[in-house]
């Protein structure tokens, strides 16, 4: 397993290598002089030139790909354009806030998804398995952007149930600990608070786990269906057991496995989808940062919040790859 | 009743065989499902009123009439109209074209491209494939969307730049398909004849290893239309896409965010047409699938 585990973690350093390569040439690719495209037109001579120097831009770009990189290993992401704050000392409390609002989503998501997946399977071809897997269908074809106005326009402004922008009560702040509100309000034993946090956290988290609801749902149901079919299943209904055990304990167990990949898979995409939910909810998160200096025209802010998202992307897909040889032990990797 | 002759019999079996094709069997197999075909009428009906549509609909897309800003759904204006007094109904059916030019044109980029990248990737092997699938795993290691602003952040916002970012971040996924396609037809037995009587690699590749490899791909580009659609109108919605005033889906929602209280038509019906398509794309890709390549279902 150690072996495993050191052979991916090598695989790992051409692949974050490339990463950062690619964020680098966000910047350095512009076509034309990337200052003037940054600085706008009215820029001076000067403000264009003292740019260009910070930036490194008078270099070839081999040197600046590798103080590029130099910088990044001492956690150094450059300095925000727009707040003049390095983007590493801003960038904690919108990672917390993606986290907790991906988290959230995808708890919703496997809770949802899995059980919707297990009833479809249990009563296949019932009025409850087409409902479903019509809704599913839909799920993956819903733009969450729609969904997320949508969500708005019914939950918010035609019922006014729920709060349709931002992470808490403006008249109401949370003392920020973790930056995480829902475990900063525990902590604080603000349990007012705590509901309104959740609240707020609804409906940007519904809009996210749709995708990945459906498509858990479908994986979840094929898993099953195969599984279902398969002889100690049939023994084990045989024996009388209850249907509801033998569905939960035996067939689960077994079906689950592949769909754990696709949780894992979807947690990282749940990173990128996060940008267009955040943005529709004004969530503080990474992906409204990057869609505020996009408007800003904040490269450094844009080339480091990619790569951050990327770098968590590719971590998650290195974890979910190590647990899954953990949870099979019928896979083995040479 | 009168005996057949054993030639006779032989002759039947074999004209019934030769009467199901590969792609007559498909086409059974695609037709069976229902809902590959409610999908397979939802892209035809979308097709077709991209192609005729803007030339029926009522107004012209950039028609500004101000004192009608902003209506309700009516029998003048079925959609009603936005902010400028535009007709939503002629500017959505305006969008259906845009949309499916996106979303075709960036694929079949991306189908060329991946396909070039995954041969000679999959059919040279050794250190060109290495390099090349090194390449694949870094633009994978992005998700989607993310690489897509990365490439529009380097090219500048528009509707070109867009599809050229759609059709970059396929790449990967269809590249990955054909080159595992490659891996298992060029140990067939014919690609070892072909080379074997001396035929060329560029002959051996495009005459035999490339049709053998395009069911996947076929299957695999229905569904990227579907996500080529959603990225665009992402890209739009973002700011990064479309430009004012192309009736684009996505910027179409995005200029409709401020009206949400007043004027929710004007985020209802582009909302709906991207949905729509997307499934419709999606039910055939599924069926497609089904019918072409059972293997790929899980």
């Amino acid at each position: 397993m150690l072996h495993y585990i050191g052979k991916r973690l090598l695989q790992l350093i051409p692949v974050l290598l490339g990463m950062t390569f690619i964020v680098f040439l966000i910047i350095r690719a512009i076509p034309g002089d990337p200052a003037q495209v940054i600085l706008g037109q009215q820029a001076t001579k000067e403000a264009k030139a003292a740019l260009r120097a910070s930036l490194g831009l008078d270099n070839p770009w081999y040197i600046q790909y590798v103080n590029y990189l130099g910088d990044l290993l001492t956690g150094d992401l450059g300095e925000s354009m727009r707040t003049k704050a390095t983007v590493s000392s801003e960038l904690w409390p919108y990672l917390a806030a993606t986290f907790e609002l991906a988290l959230f989503a995808m708890i919703l998501a496997v809770i949802i998804g899995v059980n919707a997946g297990i009833v479809s399977a249990w009563f296949q071809n019932s009025w409850f398995d087409y409902f479903a897997m019509i809704l599913a269908l839909i799920g993956v074809s819903m733009p969450i952007f729609w969904l997320g106005l949508m969500g708005q326009w019914v939950f918010g402004i035609q019922m006014d149930l729920l709060p349709t922008s931002g992470r808490e009560d403006a008249r109401n702040p949370v003392d920020p600990i973790t930056y995480m509100y829902v475990v900063d309000t525990i902590i604080h034993g603000r349990f007012d608070q705590l509901w309104d946090v959740l609240k707020h956290l609804i409906l940007p988290a519904i809009a996210l786990a749709t995708i990945p609801m459906a498509i858990i749902a479908r994986m979840t149901r094929s898993s099953m269906l195969e599984v279902m079919r398969s002889d100690y299943v049939r023994t084990a209904r045989a024996k009388g057991q209850n249907m509801f055990w033998v569905v939960y304990k035996h067939a689960l167990k077994n079906a689950i496995i592949p769909v754990l990949t696709v949780i894992g898979l979807q947690m990282g995409l749940l990173l990128g989808g996060a940008i267009l939910t955040e943005t529709i909810f004004s969530w503080p998160g990474i992906g409204r940062y990057i869609y505020d200096a996009i408007g800003y025209r904040d490269y450094p802010v844009i080339q480091s919040g990619i790569l951050v998202i990327a770098f968590v992307f590719v971590m998650i897909n290195l974890i979910v790859d190590i647990l899954y040889s953990f949870i099979d032990p019928r896979i083995k990797y040479d | 009743m009168s005996e057949m002759a054993p030639n006779a019999t032989i002759d039947v079996v074999i004209k019934q065989d030769q009467s199901v094709g590969p792609w007559r069997e498909a086409w059974r197999s695609f037709k069976k499902s229902k809902a590959a075909l409610v999908g397979a009428v939802i892209v035809a009906f979308f097709i077709l009123l991209a192609i005729v549509g803007p030339f029926f609909v009522p107004e012209g897309i950039n028609d500004q009439v101000l004192k009608n800003r902003l209506q309700p759904p009516s029998a003048e204006h079925w959609f009603g109209t936005d902010d400028f007094g535009r007709d939503i109904f002629s500017r959505v059916v305006h969008g259906a074209r845009i949309s499916l030019w996106v979303g075709f044109s960036s694929v079949i980029g991306s189908v060329v491209v991946g396909s070039m990248l995954g041969i000679i990737a999959g059919y040279y092997g050794r250190w060109i494939d290495t390099i090349i699938s090194r390449i694949f795993d870094i633009m994978l290691a992005f998700p989607s969307i993310l690489l897509a602003i990365a490439v529009v952040s380097i090219l500048g916002p528009s509707l070109q730049n867009a599809l050229i970012a759609i059709a970059i971040i396929n790449v990967p996924n269809f590249g990955r398909l054909i080159r595992s396609k490659v891996l298992s037809i060029k140990q067939e037995e014919y690609i070892t004849s072909a080379k074997a009587i001396g035929m060329k690699d560029a002959r051996i590749l495009f005459s035999h290893i490339l049709p053998n490899s395009m069911t996947p791909v076929i299957v695999q580009g229905t569904l990227a239309v579907a996500s080529a659609i959603i990225e665009a109108a992402a890209l739009g919605f973002l700011g990064l896409g479309a430009e004012a005033p192309t009736p684009e889906w996505g910027k179409m929602l995005a200029d409709a965010r401020i009206y949400l209280i007043n004027a929710p038509w004007t985020m209802i019906f582009p909302g709906l047409a991207i949905m729509l398509t997307v499934l419709g794309f999606n039910l055939m890709g599924d069926g497609l699938r089904d019918a072409l390549d059972p293997k790929m279902k899980n």
